[in-house]
């Protein structure tokens, strides 16, 4: 129940972004304009656009945050005292690679985590472990160290909070987050 | 017998614990589920004059550190009239009748300039002699500063050991998305945030002169390790790499911090000045090498590494050198903390599917575990190596739990609404 409900948050979510993106948001216009025809752009703009979002795509959707492109996806899960990336996330992290290499101006943050048992600065190691394995893997596939930041959150941001085997794998993970996105 | 005893012990700490009930504020509350073997009966009379301070006064305050401490058992003194008072001349048959085996007389009065003083004494009744006194120069603020150094007094004088009663512990407050590092006096009283955050802060550590924390913050988004001034709130970065920087340890003279950076791959120990020059590597593995300590001699750090397959304890001489595997029962031994005199070692064991507190004679061998709750972490140990502070889950909700190093004293210190981690207890300050 709890997957569907989320699962058609982003749904919504998605479609309303998208409705949002037909105009993009780097053209808007200045307020004193009133446009009072079809939303068609300006033909001018007085603002230049900086955008740290990533790029869009020619849908003109960005498409690390377009549900639709794998490069939204951003979490990698481990096994219990495990730390190479799983075989089903290793598309994941190629695709994150792939758009790194095409983007040589993007950087990543990769935050390790583990689940809540034994000591916390232990757990900040099992974490490190997580994050450099997924940062290993990226150089491996050609992107350059200076793009990627491998830290760990230890036992210290759970996704899952309560004291289970379920919860305890959904903390073992690590986390690709874009400059701008932390 | 035996259960007449405990009865007498539980109606002394009857009272003592509704004193302690928390109050509608955030201090720590203190309970205590353990006594030693051997508790010294010890009369206090409240001192003559000591409402002028505040209602209550200094007295209640000392009788509370010492049976807290489990070493003490405070003798009921009847209303006497006139009081006796530090300058009274000493009945001790009278009080060996009421099977005090010490008694602790003493005055408060106002001065001119609007301070106070607080004079005591301390007496042995069995050898029928003075133990000495002091008299304190104080203002209204300083009653309970006053009553943990006549506490302390009087706990040295019998057992031989300086007490921890005017120590502070620091510790860190979840409540809700918000994070506090506080600090209060080792009674759980007068509690003041150092520092507030909504992102985690772990693995606080004092300076040896009391004055700093260092710690770290995960404020950026990764863990970044400060030192920062108690008393003006200052703070400085001490570890920034690129990657994780965890794990902060001070040297005995406090010139120099052991820390674990990521900064060169993997979880590696290096040695950094506090102002964050000077780091050099120390261990240099493959593994995950972690939570230096040092020894109070401040040659060896000791550190978690799982070099050797499973996390265990291990040790390294400060000026570099091969490492030496120090614990071998058990397959999760983690958290090192040497005792002030070096002698034993605390650190977190996995008995069992249960993380809990063990004690390694580093002479004789000898393994023991102290405690019997299943979550236990960070143990700290008291300045004077008889207490051990650590933090541990009860019903779901993280406390505190100091336990004596013989496992036979054990309070708990819990704070309403919150999760209590992350604890240590600060030096012993002159």
């Amino acid at each position: 129940m709890r997957a569907i409900l989320i699962a058609a948050f982003a749904v919504t979510m998605s479609t309303l972004f998208a409705a949002c993106t037909t105009t993009p948001t780097d053209e808007q216009k200045p307020a004193d304009v009133v446009d009072k025809g079809s939303p068609t752009k300006p033909e001018t703009s007085r603002v230049a656009p900086v955008d740290v979002t990533g790029k869009p795509s020619a849908s003109g959707v960005n498409p690390l945050k377009d549900p639709n492109n794998i490069l939204s996806k951003r979490t990698v899960y481990f096994d219990f005292d495990k730390f190479d990336v799983r075989e089903e996330y290793r598309p994941i992290v190629e695709a994150h690679a792939k758009y790194l290499r095409d983007n040589p101006g993007s950087k990543v943050l990769i935050q390790g985590n583990a689940d809540e048992r034994g000591s916390r600065e232990y757990n900040v190691g099992l974490g490190q472990r997580r994050s450099d394995s997924v940062k290993k893997m990226m150089t491996l596939l050609g992107v350059k160290d200076a793009q990627i930041e491998s830290v760990s959150l230890g036992e210290e941001k759970p996704a899952c909070s309560e004291h289970s085997e379920d919860c305890w794998a959904k903390n073992r993970r690590g986390e690709v987050l874009y400059s701008g996105e932390y | 017998m035996r259960l007449r005893f405990f009865s007498l012990v539980l109606a002394a700490l009857l009272p003592l614990c509704s004193a302690f009930v928390p109050a509608a504020h955030a201090q720590l509350a203190i309970e205590i589920t353990g006594a030693g073997a051997q508790r010294i009966p010890v009369a206090i009379v409240p001192f003559a004059g000591e409402g002028v301070l505040a209602a209550g006064g200094i007295t209640p305050i000392v009788r509370a550190d010492l049976e807290r401490s489990g070493l003490f058992r405070s003798v009921e003194v009847p209303p006497l009239s006139p009081a006796p008072t530090e300058a009274s001349s000493i009945n001790y048959a009278e009080w060996r009748s009421r099977l005090a085996d010490a008694l602790l007389v003493g005055s408060v009065s106002a001065r001119p300039d609007g301070r106070f003083e607080a004079r005591f004494r301390l007496y042995d009744t069995v050898k029928q002699a003075p133990l000495g006194g002091i008299a304190y120069t104080l203002t209204r603020e300083q009653l309970r500063a006053t009553a943990h150094r006549i506490a302390d007094f009087v706990y040295e004088k019998l057992t031989g050991e300086k007490g921890v009663f005017s120590t502070r512990v620091a510790y860190v407050v979840k409540r809700g998305n918000r994070y506090e590092l506080q600090i209060a006096d080792a009674d759980g009283a007068g509690e003041e945030t150092a520092l507030a955050s909504f992102e985690p802060i772990i693995s606080p550590a004092w300076s040896p002169d009391g004055r700093r924390l260092a710690y770290v913050s995960f404020e950026a988004k990764k863990p970044v390790v400060y030192v920062h001034s108690l008393l003006d709130g200052k703070r400085n970065v001490v570890a920034n790499f690129k990657g994780s920087n965890s794990a902060p340890a001070w040297s005995p003279d406090g010139k120099l911090l052991a820390v674990t950076l990521s900064r060169e791959g993997g979880s590696q120990i290096f040695l950094i000045n506090p102002d964050g020059s000077g780091v050099r590597r120390l261990t240099s593995s493959s593994a995950i090498d972690t939570e230096p300590r040092f020894a109070p001699d401040g040659q060896w750090i000791y550190f978690t590494s799982d070099r050797g397959g499973s996390p265990q304890i291990y040790r390294v001489p400060v000026a570099g050198g091969e490492p030496q595997r120090i614990t071998f029962e058990g397959s999760y031994n983690v958290s090192p903390r040497l005792s002030p005199d070096g002698k034993t070692l605390a650190f977190i064991a996995r008995n069992g599917g249960k993380f809990q507190v063990a004690l390694l004679d580093l002479t004789n061998k000898q393994l023991q575990i102290i405690t019997d709750s299943d979550r236990d972490e960070s143990p700290s140990f008291a300045p004077n190596g008889r207490m051990i502070l650590l933090a541990t889950v009860i019903g779901g909700k993280g406390v505190l739990s100091a336990v004596s190093s013989d496992g036979r004293i054990k309070q708990r210190l819990s704070i309403t609404a919150g999760d209590v981690r992350e604890p240590a207890w600060g030096p012993f300050i002159e």
